[in-house]
């Protein structure tokens, strides 16, 4: 049962092949028991998930009959839930009980989906290995010693390890697409403000979104369906009515003009991903994509940006973790600001010190337009390379990575090393676009995702290139061995 | 411009982090290496360049000013590390 997708679980919920509880049973039992290897769950959360699943059967049998109507997923540990521990991946935060449920917790349960519990992150979604979580690294289930990518570890290894169909994530530089792409997984970062970041803990606010991590496009786009949409409770969330994601699935692609960016192939680029890579876009022009060279030129300037505004607006977002009204709070203090600094510098872990420190910096008196408003204008250079080439081609296509999953504690001793992993997938944060990436091949038995970007708001057209491919390809259905 | 020991104790304080006097040297030496990376910025010519603060250029989206929360103060409070009489409870600010 474990190897059903979510498009397959409806169909046998729908025809009573089995039903809601009896699946999170078993789901329940592959994770008491295969887990342990991976570390990808922060929480399990057994008895809501039965009762979720008893009242989803309940539903079904008064003759409902939804998509995810039964369906078991299971959340990042940003998302708030109520009643349950949400940590964040962070001491900081590991006692705290989240007093309400995020938006995208809501349109899932009000879906009928069974959420199975919280999973591994990076600390604070900070972090490109899943390395910097207080609750211990997540382990890739394609090989035991390799790290499954960042920040939405834990989501990505339990789905690849088939302890559930599909996940949330949450994507400020890549943290859907590059765990996605490092764990054979299709994993979708939608546009900024398509789906709502209220009751996400907020890293960078510009630049955070929310999103699926599931085995098939068809499968992220049911989650999409039932994730997105305008809130009014968040700011920046966008009132625009939604595409049909399913039913533009099966669109033919004739006619469909891809760009590859000639500075997604260049240098540091693993010379096996770049063969898978030209492999797919071959698989594209069987299916009627047409290809086309594009430039992407201020792509070099993106990470130094990237770590100004990401630390910078974290350094602003974790200011309210202070040990005063939720958390963390460290023993006897001496004074008020000893409250402050000791919780603080006992709560948070090394790495997002170093970001709040960074971000700090670069807040400062007098360096604000040196460091902020100068990388906000570099933003705007990278949005307007994007402009005009979709002006050109009606995708972008190249590798989600440099490389395939590296080993566990590798690349930890080197900060900036980490960061310059994210250089295909964080453009897309800083112009807001959507991004999808799809499993395309192996490198020594080490997955790797091929990243496809569109203009605003087309996620519909992601899913549909990328179910194409899916229905001439069977790289997707690969899983890793002992799972 | 490197940063010196004084300027990320300065940092530090700014950002209310208790910083452990063993670990300053290499702070100092990692954030200088993350500073070198984002330095490369300056090199880029941005001149007439309007800055980018949301990708879609939306404003801030305005409601009606009316009640729109209700009042869950026991349920903030169950979580908080120190209360009393519906008070969030710190070391003593004012003798």
């Amino acid at each position: 049962m474990h190897q059903l997708t979510l498009a397959e679980i409806a169909r046998g919920l729908a025809a009573k092949e089995f039903s809601s509880v009896e699946l999170t049973r078993a789901l329940l039992a592959r994770i008491h028991q295969l887990d342990p290897q991976l570390n990808a769950f922060i929480s399990v959360t057994e008895d809501l998930a039965l009762q979720q699943a008893q009242a989803a059967d309940a539903r079904r049998a008064a003759g409902e009959n939804g998509a995810l109507l039964g369906a078991p997923i299971a959340h990042k540990d940003l998302f708030c839930t109520q009643g349950v521990r949400t940590s964040c991946g962070s001491k900081i935060l590991d006692n705290f009980v989240a007093p309400y449920n995020a938006t995208v917790v809501e349109k899932l349960a009000n879906a009928g989906a069974v959420s199975l519990g919280k999973l591994n992150m990076d600390e604070f979604a900070m972090g490109s290995a899943n390395e910097s979580s207080h609750y211990g690294p997540v382990k890739n289930p394609w090989d035991l010693e390799r790290v499954p990518g960042g920040s939405s570890g834990g989501s990505a290894a339990a789905v690849a390890a088939r302890l559930l169909p599909a996940a949330t994530g949450t994507d400020t530089g890549g943290s859907i697409r590059q765990p996605a792409a490092l764990t054979n997984l299709t994993g979708l970062k939608p546009t900024y403000g398509r789906v709502s970041r209220w009751g996400m803990i907020a890293y960078a606010s510009s630049l955070d979104q929310g999103g699926p991590l599931a085995r098939t496009a068809e499968d992220c786009a049911l989650m999409l369906q039932a994730m997105a949409g305008f809130d009014p409770k968040d700011s920046t969330s966008v009132d625009q009515p939604l595409d049909d994601y399913l039913g533009e699935l099966n669109k033919p692609l004739d006619g469909l003009r891809i760009g590859l960016p000639k500075e997604y192939f260049g240098a540091g680029l693993d010379p096996r991903i770049a063969e898978i890579v030209m492999a797919s876009v071959e698989e594209l022009k069987k299916l009627g994509a047409s290809v086309k060279e594009i430039s992407l030129p201020n792509m070099k300037h993106a990470i130094p940006a990237y770590y100004v505004i990401a630390p910078a607006e974290a350094s602003s977002n974790l200011s309210r973790f202070d040990g005063v009204r939720f958390g963390y709070r460290c023993a006897n203090p001496e004074n008020l600001e000893d409250l402050y600094k000791r919780s603080r510098a006992e709560g948070f872990g090394e790495e997002v010190k170093r970001r709040i420190m960074v971000g700090t910096y670069a807040l400062s008196a007098g360096y604000y337009d040196a460091y902020y408003l100068q990388a906000q204008k570099i933003r705007r250079l990278i949005k307007n390379d994007f402009m005009a080439a979709f002006a050109e081609v009606d995708v972008i296509l190249g590798p989600t990575t440099p490389s395939p999953a590296w080993k566990l504690g590798e690349k930890n001793n080197d900060p900036v090393a980490q960061y310059l992993e994210d250089i295909y997938t964080i453009t897309a944060n800083l112009a807001g676009l959507p991004g999808l990436s799809m499993p395309a091949g192996f490198a020594d038995g080490l997955p790797v995702g091929v990243q496809l970007l569109a203009p605003y708001f087309q996620e519909a057209r992601l899913l549909n290139v990328a179910h194409r491919y899916q229905q001439a390809t069977d790289w997707h259905t690969r899983a890793p061995a002992g799972f | 411009m490197a940063l010196e020991r004084s300027d990320v104790e300065k940092i530090a304080h700014l950002a209310r982090l208790g910083l452990n006097e063993a670990d300053l040297p290499r702070t100092t030496e990692t954030l200088n290496n993350i500073l070198g990376l984002i330095d490369q910025m300056q090199a880029v010519d941005t001149a007439g360049i309007e800055p980018l603060a949301h990708p879609l250029e939306a404003t801030q989206r305005l409601r009606a000013d009316a009640v729109s929360e209700e009042n869950r103060r026991d349920a903030y409070q169950a979580i908080a590390p120190a209360v009393q009489d519906g008070l969030y409870l710190v070391p003593k600010v004012i003798e």
